[in-house]
């Protein structure tokens, strides 16, 4: 096993991707008999530091319907200088610039450690990166300083040569020109009326070639040829300019009468904001941010009326039907996310209000486009500016930690197809060989488009088996697949990165043992996990509860060892012994339970969980407990309510929050004030180390989760308590009778009821 | 009605009781019995007669005015008779001016020695009499001298009606001019006693002092004095006390009698006589008076010379045979000469009913008595006929012409403002007129009856007072509503909009920014003046700033918007680019005051410039514009203005889009109208949102080519804006007439949001409204703005019979949002009297309304029928009305006559003029937009524009010495009357056209133009030159007192004679045949007679 293990971790560091099955089944039967898919979590743009981009382009292969690119598994006749492609064996001639290639002198890309590779593209102009700011005004005069501020912050932190755009909306929405000396100048759009992209083109004069209104620069033409460079300027010629209108921006000015909401026109800024890209900077890597504080009131995409007296949509509204606006916004924030990838451009949310705001509808706009959604109380919290500041991070080589206008290309050798991909990507309907006709999450191609992604930015693929059952295997033959990336570097480079992985067959029958020791239950989890959750979105919460239950009792009546109709028998290996417990906290997830949570904030979750890494995904699911005592150095321990402890300090990661809880007597013991005595200076250490961890944590967290420092009975508790097992509740209280632990007030069911659950029905011959 | 003169130091409100009483005594007591009222009495005297003329002949001596100071009550019965002489008096006074003059001079010294012991005088005369300067005095003594030479002024015509029809019907008048001839000696003797009269007699001239003194006599003194001296047998007719007026229009002496011959075609032997022969006037007056008059027959009869004029002069048909002397015929100059001389030194005084107030051209002061001003209204006739009948009959149309807001000279006082607090205006139950002074008051003051629906009506605990013996209210001067024509009501919230008191007003300055705007410097110029204009929004009484807001915005095919909100360092500009949906993108900061935002606004306005300095833009919107400033006056809430300065036909993609239709192939085919009829319904609608929103638009247009005038100028013709109009401008010839009027048009006072209703009393109907306004009923006239430019011409017709005893009465209501805010009501009343007898119809016309209510039909006309329809029923019309006089109230004599009522002597040439207008008969050289601009100008027009822009006045500047500082007098508009060694001045409000004869005197056109020689003098100047001697110095004076007359500067242009400019010019020569086929002045008049003869046969 650990091989294994060691198998997993070393090609997820060299490839980012982990696969459910690291030994394929080897035809498509067996395949589907093995209930977890084949899939993978594939991180395309995984940090590596030890691989230095090639500075030339990739060798493809000459069949149009292939056009793979070479690869370490290609076989290669290096005196006739040819190679033949892994995944349709056609032979190629290597060009012209690999004549000297032998097999002492190989290129790189042919070198078994470089199964991932990254080219840059020199070809073609190179485009700035794009910002473009959409900011609501129809905020607390606070709320709007400290946004203000973060925004003028964040212009620090652009590249120099980077264009940025101000959007400013709030009943009317304005579209800021940032060229202009002397007056400032706008242009601005009604809230209410819904236009089409040449409207809004027409509108901004960006139709027409050149409109000399500022004829005062000739110079500018050759830097930004494209005529919006009116209202998308590079940083460092309207630093001074932009900080200033920043700085002046004022509250919308419109009344808002007693008892109702601030008319907020977020669709039709969004709208617009994408409307102004499309036409002048398509197919180039740009960043719509838009910070809102509310949710849209007027116009399309409007989510809730201005009467106070009418609250905004719950699960409660949309189960019964009752949402009234939510149908037409969601599709018009669908309409505009497809535009706005369909050219490449992504779209981030920042939310910061008490109430929802409508992340609901607009969610498609982050995950269709790989945006960012980030969900707060206040932009005067350091949760936002920190979480703000983060996204222009940059990494060990000085570069932003993001990407544009990305292309996935998925090809795979003949026994596979492609089924889908779950992820912030959009499909690019690119129908080929290798697609599949059976689709699981975003199916139908084997291309996607990822607009906005970064190093940690991870998409869930699912493959399908397609080998018939007789058709055997060539013996040593192994399955392989292509990732093919390209994507807008954030130095403005082109790049290609290919990762090419190969993994061997088995056959179910004769080799399932090693089939069940190559399982990644880690990985499966999440990759299930998502599969549910995007069944969520569309689906009714019970179902999708039904099916995961389905599918874990399949696995375990597959994999597990038992005597029929004797659950005590039941026992599973190694490789699959967490899997169920992962699956009872996702059951218990916000991700697939609504209960407790608003619809903006299930969306938010949701949102997350589509694009973390399997690290950050499997907290999310199962959130990570350490326990500070005296006893010990910190340690792990289990997320159960017998871990809640009188005289331990908790440190809870649920990604999403991370809360410090001290226990009932470390709490007497803070207030008692024993940290400031000089002779408990040890009791002092304790409380700190925890505090310590947390900000370690809070450091490499994004977007920052919210942190919370309670105590036992203290009110934030409830987020310990909602996420541990619920081993000890009000109803077995007394079964356990001790002193350990603190009961939880809950009906759900604790992890072992559900395991006996589980066993019963596996070993039941039943089902 | 001299009487009134005297007395009404008029709207004595603020004044102390004294001049209460003299009003009290001289309206009422006069009537009813002067008694009353003693003390103040013979100050008033004036008005007082003017009721009782009834009497007159016995009793008119009795010299009121100077009776005034001491006994009163035997002065009150003195006083009326007198009065009623003293109309006829003065009317025989008038005729020496010289004497007059001298009266003038006394004046002074008189007032203050002698009548200083009279109450209520002294004040009069203070005001009236302006005496003190010796400018005035100077002014008055060249007018009495005119009139002195010229003939006799006509009285007001009170005085003969007061004495109702039957005197004027009555050939009884004869007999009274036998009287006459006594008059003068009963006079003499009172005027001994009065000293007043004297004045009215030509020989008593001594008395004069009086007469000058007395204002009141003024009028009468003035008037008579033309008449009298020469002739009595124009008083005679004066008899009827009715003549008088008549003899006004006799009393242009040469010219009337040629008028009254005229008739006859065969002119050439009339003439002569009039000159020469004083006896011939009397010929004169026959045509002159029949007119006025009785009908003329009672003259025909009575004066033989009248009748032998049509037949003796006139061999039957001379008309063929021999062309017309000019001189023959009436001549407007003359007219207007003698109305001045007659009736321009005294006072109008309004008390009495009926009475047909001096020519728009006479410069007169008027003294509120109870009717409007006729600054306010003037109807086509002051007498009405009582049946439908007897109106189909006469053709005469009943129009009024009301100028609701009409500016008045300084010596006159606004409308005095009355609060009636939380209840508001009192009104009148069923027919909701106003409270005015023609409400009868009943059961000693418990009710009052309505005089317009005669409803009962109670007054409410509040207002109610005591009724004095008279059944007057004791407090009837203490309150305007109750003794003067015009006043205003504060308004209650009731009389809001959506019941909340209006804010106050804003100014939005939309700019075009296009290239051409740009280009022709436009935009720097106007952003110049801005900066400084703007101190001087109008503001209410003495309010220390505005209450104004602005707001700017630019355009080309897009919209910006300006923040200018007072903390901003830099405006911010917001363009709106969805002109398809226009809408406001800010609120806070667009409007904002002057004082506040001074530093933002003056930056914003050095930066526009600059900022579209290197626009390529042409294309311009125009609808989206005014929908902007409309919404963005919704968004706050309240009325207000939109200046739009605009260049180009809208040919940008937007509602309201327009395409070029200039089609001269249109002209004089069925299709013609539709050059004047908007292209899209577009803008009718929008301006029906301003109207709503109380946003008036006017529109400056700087086109160098067709711009649609028609369909742009819908939204200010209907919101009650004014249109201007600069074809190619460029800044160094039109930056002075363009900020003039900006100037102009930003300072002057305007109300907003109002609506105008026009109240009769039973019996007449207001059914037709000409001018700028909108209307979405049949009775309520819309006025988004309303300024003292505009003019609203209502028409009126019968639906039931009228009653000469009560006559007619009409109340105009104009409930407005003053430029501080404030919600009021303005209200004009005017008491008309009523006619059974066609004569007195004709007698009490005032053809330059008629003219003005005419064109205003006819310029309605264009929009729905052919132009040459138009015309045609412009004719008829002229011609069934001069026939009808011809018919019923001529006397009988040869059909080959032309005779015509004296009022209306000038109704053809006036026709022919409208006739031959750009809009009726475009000459070649005419422009679609010009018809279109002059089109929708003269809708708005009162009657002395009219007056002006039909007949334009030419004046000869180097005729009379150069000393002579006053106003030279106007000759006729026909070439025949420029010499070629002389230069005019000629103007008709729009133009103004310097003419230099050929072999004008070198000296002379050194002074004026500072070059040498005739040949250097640059056609077509524009400015000339300022230049250190007396000529010039006047000529530019004269120029500058022009131009400030009129509503619009006018462009100075200097035309050569022979010059190629001349022809332009020669288009305004009204009297000659036009190049574009009108007709003269002589060929017209044979024409309109050949028509009569036909209607006669």
């Amino acid at each position: 096993m650990a091989t294994y293990l060691e198998f997993i971790q070393q090609n997820e560091e060299r490839d980012g991707v982990r696969f459910s099955w690291n030994v394929w089944p080897s035809s498509r039967l067996e395949a589907t008999r093995m209930v977890v898919p084949l899939a993978c979590i594939l991180t395309p743009l995984k940090e590596r530091p030890d691989l230095p981009p090639v500075q030339y382009e990739p060798v493809l292969c000459s069949r149009p319907t292939c056009r793979a690119i070479l690869n370490p598994l290609c076989q290669v006749d290096y005196r006739a200088k040819l190679w033949a492609c892994n995944f349709c064996f056609q032979r190629n001639q290597f060009p012209p610039a690999y004549a000297g290639i032998s097999e002492v002198n190989q290129p790189a890309e042919l070198m078994p450690q470089f199964s991932t590779v990254e080219y840059v593209i020199q070809r073609g102009a190179q485009s700035p990166l794009i910002f473009l700011y959409v900011v609501d005004t129809c905020l607390e005069e606070d709320d709007l300083q400290a946004l203000k501020e973060s925004l003028q912050m964040s212009l620090s932190l652009l590249p120099p040569d980077a264009l940025v755009g101000l959007i400013t909306f709030g009943r009317m929405v304005q579209v800021h020109e940032l060229s202009c000396e002397g007056i400032s100048k706008s242009y601005v759009f009604r809230g209410t009326k819904d236009l089409t992209a040449k409207q809004i083109q027409d509108m901004l004069g960006l139709t027409k070639p050149a409109v000399p209104v500022h004829p005062a620069r000739p110079a500018q033409p050759q830097e930004h040829p494209s005529i919006s460079s009116r209202f998308l300027q590079p940083i460092h010629k309207i630093d001074m300019n932009l900080t200033d209108l920043l700085g002046e921006l004022q509250r919308d000015p419109w009344p808002v009468p007693q008892g109702k909401r601030p008319l907020r026109s977020t669709g039709v800024a969004l709208s617009i904001a994408v409307g102004l890209l499309e036409g002048t900077f398509p197919n180039t890597g740009a960043r719509i941010m838009l910070f809102i504080g509310g949710p849209p009131t007027q116009g399309p995409g409007m989510v809730v009326g201005d009467e106070l007296k009418v609250p905004i949509r719950s699960w409660h509204d949309i189960e019964k039907d009752n949402a009234r606006f939510m149908k037409k916004a969601t599709k018009h924030y669908e309409m505009l996310a497809n535009r706005a990838a369909a050219n490449g451009h992504c779209i981030d949310i920042y939310a910061c209000a008490l109430d929802q705001t409508g992340l609901l509808e607009m969610k498609c706009c982050t995950n269709l486009t790989g945006g960012h959604m980030v969900m707060g109380d206040s932009f005067n919290t350091s949760l936002f500016k920190q979480t703000f500041q983060r996204i222009f991070s940059k990494d060990f080589n000085g570069n932003f930690r993001m990407a544009f206008g990305a292309t996935l290309e998925v090809k795979t050798s003949r026994e596979l197809k492609v089924a889908g991909a779950i992820g912030p990507c959009v499909s690019l309907n690119v129908k080929g060989p290798c697609v599949s006709e059976n689709e699981l999450g975003v199916g139908g191609t084997s291309q996607w488009k990822i607009c906005g992604l970064d190093p940690t930015s991870t998409l869930g693929i699912y493959f399908e088996v397609v080998n018939q059952h007789n058709a055997p295997i060539p013996q040593g033959g192994r399955g392989a697949i292509q990732f093919v990336t390209h994507y807008q570097h954030s130095s403005t480079q082109r790049r290609i990165r290919v990762t090419t992985i190969a993994r061997n067959w088995a056959d179910a029958q004769s080799q399932l043992k090693h089939i069940e020791a190559a399982f990644d239950q880690e990985a499966a989890a999440v990759l299930m996990a998502r599969l549910g959750v995007f069944r969520a979105e569309s689906e009714e919460g019970p179902d999708v509860l039904r099916w995961l239950d389905r599918q874990l009792i399949r696995l375990c009546q597959k994999f597990g060892q038992y005597t029929k109709e004797d659950p005590a028998s039941f026992r599973l290996s190694d490789s699959f012994s967490l899997y169920p417990q992962f699956m009872f906290h996702l059951r218990r997830s916000p991700f697939l339970q609504v209960f407790n949570n608003s619809p903006d904030e299930s969306s938010y979750y949701r949102h997350h969980f589509a694009r973390q890494d399997l690290t950050q995904s499997l907290i999310m699911i199962q959130p990570i407990l350490y326990s500070y005592s005296f006893h010990g150095p910190p340690e792990p321990v289990l997320l159960d309510s017998s871990s809640i402890l009188a005289d331990r300090i908790l440190l809870m990661d649920t990604f999403f929050q991370i809360v410090i809880y001290l226990g009932e007597t470390i709490a007497q013991w803070q207030k008692a004030g024993y940290q400031d005595m000089p002779e408990y200076e040890n009791f002092k250490h304790l409380l700190q180390a925890p505090l310590d961890d947390a900000q370690e944590i809070l450091h490499a967290r994004f977007p920052m989760p919210r942190y919370i420092n309670t105590e036992h009975g203290g009110s934030q508790a409830r987020f310990l308590l909602s996420k541990v097992n619920p081993s000890q509740t009000h109803n077995n209280l007394y079964a356990w009778g001790q002193e350990t632990g603190a009961p939880i007030l809950t009906d759900d069911v604790s992890l072992q009821v559900f395991m006996d659950h589980l066993k019963k029905l596996a070993v039941s011959s039943a089902c | 009605m001299n009487v009134n003169q005297s007395a009404p130091p008029v709207p004595p409100f603020g004044q102390p009781q004294p001049v209460y009483l003299g009003h009290h005594q001289s309206s009422y007591g006069g009537q009813p019995g002067s008694t009353t009222a003693p003390t103040s009495y013979g100050a008033y005297n004036g008005p007082v007669p003017g009721y009782q003329q009834t009497p007159p002949p016995g009793v008119s001596r009795a010299p009121p005015s100077s009776g005034a100071p001491p006994a009163s009550t035997a002065q009150g019965p003195c006083g009326q008779t007198a009065y009623g002489q003293f109309g006829q008096g003065d009317v025989q006074n008038g005729p020496s001016s010289t004497v007059q003059m001298q009266r003038l001079p006394g004046y002074q010294p008189f007032g203050s020695a002698i009548l200083a012991p009279v109450v209520s005088q002294p004040a009069v005369l203070q005001p009236y009499g302006p005496p003190p300067t010796s400018a005035q005095v100077t002014a008055q003594l060249a007018g009495m001298q005119i009139s002195g030479t010229v003939a006799p002024a006509s009285p007001p015509s009170g005085l003969g009606y007061g004495p109702p029809t039957s005197l004027a019907s009555a050939s009884g008048s004869f007999p009274n001019s036998g009287l006459y001839g006594s008059y003068p000696q009963g006079q003499a003797p009172p005027l001994g006693q009065a000293q007043g009269h004297p004045g009215t007699q030509p020989p008593q001239r001594p008395v004069p002092l009086q007469a000058s003194s007395f204002t009141p006599p003024a009028s009468g003194g003035p008037r008579m004095p033309s008449m009298t001296g020469p002739l009595l047998p124009g008083q005679s007719f004066g008899g009827p006390p009715v003549s008088q007026p008549n003899h006004v229009s006799s009393p242009a002496p040469q010219a009337l009698p040629p008028g009254t011959q005229m008739t006859g075609p065969p002119g050439p032997p009339l003439p002569p006589m009039h000159s020469s022969q004083q006896p011939g006037y009397q010929l004169q007056q026959n045509g002159s008076f029949g007119p006025t008059r009785g009908p003329q027959s009672n003259y025909g009869s009575p004066y033989p010379g009248a009748a032998a004029f049509g037949s003796q002069p006139g061999p039957p048909q001379p008309l063929p045979a021999k062309r017309l002397d000019p001189d023959a015929i009436p001549s407007p100059i003359q007219v207007i000469e003698d109305d001045r001389n007659n009736r321009g030194s005294e006072p109008f005084v309004t008390g009495v009913r009926g009475q047909v107030p001096p020519l728009v051209t006479t410069n007169f002061l008027v003294k509120d008595q109870g009717n409007a001003s006729p600054r306010y209204i003037r109807c086509t006739s002051y007498n009405i006929p009582c049946t439908s009948d007897m109106a189909k009959q006469a053709q005469v149309p009943l129009a009024a012409v009301i100028k609701p807001l009409a500016r008045l000279p300084p010596e006159e006082a606004s409308p005095y403002v009355v609060d009636h607090g939380e209840s508001g205006p009192l009104r009148c139950n069923r027919c909701k007129a106003y409270m005015c002074p023609f409400m009868q008051f009943v059961e000693g003051g418990r009710r009052f009856q309505c005089c317009f629906c005669s409803c009962i009506n109670d007054v409410p605990p509040q207002y109610f007072q005591h009724l004095d013996h008279t059944g007057k209210r004791v407090d009837a001067y203490d309150r305007p509503e109750l003794s003067l024509g015009s006043y205003e009501f504060l308004a209650t919230v009731d009389y809001c909009k959506n019941n909340k008191f209006p804010s106050p007003p804003a100014f939005i300055f939309m700019i075009d920014v296009s290239y051409n705007a740009i280009r022709s410097g436009l935009v720097r110029l106007l952003c110049e003046e801005l900066k400084s204009l703007l101190d001087f929004l109008p503001r209410e009484g003495g309010a220390e700033e505005s209450a104004i807001r602005v707001g700017f915005v630019t355009y080309n095919k897009v919209l910006h918007f300006y923040n200018v909100k007072s903390s901003l360092a830099q405006p911010q500009m917001m363009v709106v680019s969805d002109v398809g949906d226009m809408f406001v993108p800010l609120l806070d900061g667009f409007l904002v005051n002057i004082n506040e935002s001074q530093a933002v606004i003056t930056s914003l306005l050095d930066q526009i410039p600059e900022m579209f300095a290197d626009t390529r833009e042409t294309e311009t919107v125009f609808a989206p514009v005014i929908q902007a400033g409309m919404e963005a006056l919704k968004a706050a809430e309240c009325a207000g203005k939109l200046f739009l300065f605009h260049t180009s036909l809208p040919i940008a993609e937007a509602p309201g889009k327009l395409k070029n239709r200039d089609d001269r192939k249109l002209i004089n085919t069925d299709k013609e109208k539709t050059l004047f009829q908007p292209q899209t319904g577009a803008y009718q609608t929008l301006a029906k949102e301003c109207v709503a929103q109380g946003c008036c638009v006017d529109l400056f247009l700087f086109p160098n080519q067709y711009v649609d005038v028609a369909t742009l100028s819908v939204v200010p013709q209907l919101t009650g804006g004014s249109v201007y109009k600069y074809a190619c401008f460029q800044v160094e010839n039109d930056q002075e007439r363009f900020l003039s009027d900006l100037r102009r048009d930003v300072q002057k006072v305007v109300g907003f949001d109002a609506v105008m209703r026009v109240r009769t009393s039973t019996g007449i109907r207001a059914v037709d409204f000409f001018g700028a306004f909108y209307m979405n009923n049949t009775t309520d006239v819309e006025l988004a703005g309303l300024d003292g430019d505009k003019t609203v011409t209502v028409e009126f017709k019968h639906d039931d019979r009228l009653n000469e005893e009560n006559g007619a009465l009409l109340q105009c209501a104009l409930l407005y949002t003053s430029c501080a805010g404030q919600r009021r009501l303005r209200i004009h009343n005017l008491a008309l009297n009523c006619c059974t007898q066609l004569a007195d119809l004709y007698r009490n016309c005032e053809t330059d309304t008629l003219i003005n209510y005419m064109a205003k039909f006819a310029y309605r006309g264009v929009l729905s029928s052919p132009v040459k329809t138009v015309r045609d029923t412009l004719i008829t019309q002229c011609a069934q009305i001069l026939a009808c006089y011809r018919k019923n109230c001529a006397s009988p004599s040869s059909a080959g006559q032309l005779i015509l009522p004296e009022c209306m002597k000038l109704l053809p040439v006036y026709l022919n003029c409208v006739l031959k207008s750009d809009v009726l008969q475009p000459g070649a050289e005419v422009t679609t937009d010009d018809r279109a601009y002059v089109r929708q100008l003269v809708t708005s027009m009162d009657v002395a524009e009219t007056n002006v822009f039909f007949y334009p006045r030419l004046l000869p500047l180097t005729k009379s010495p150069i000393e002579n500082t006053t106003e030279p007098p106007a000759v006729r508009a026909s070439e025949e009357r420029l010499s070629n060694g002389d230069i005019y001045l000629l103007e008709n409000g729009l133009n103004l056209f310097l003419w230099v004869g050929a072999s004008v005197q070198q000296g002379v056109v050194q002074s004026l133009f500072g070059v040498s020689s005739f040949s250097q003098i640059t056609s077509g100047l524009s400015v000339l030159p300022v230049l250190d001697n007396l000529l010039s110095k006047k000529v530019q004076g004269l120029i500058d007192s022009l131009r400030a007359q009129r509503s619009r500067y006018m462009k100075l242009i200097v035309v050569k004679q022979e010059d190629k400019l001349e022809t332009l010019f020669k288009h305004f020569l009204v009297e000659d045949k036009s190049l574009s086929g009108g007709a003269s002045y002589v060929d017209f008049l044979c024409h309109m007679h050949k028509e009569i003869r036909q209607l006669l046969s």
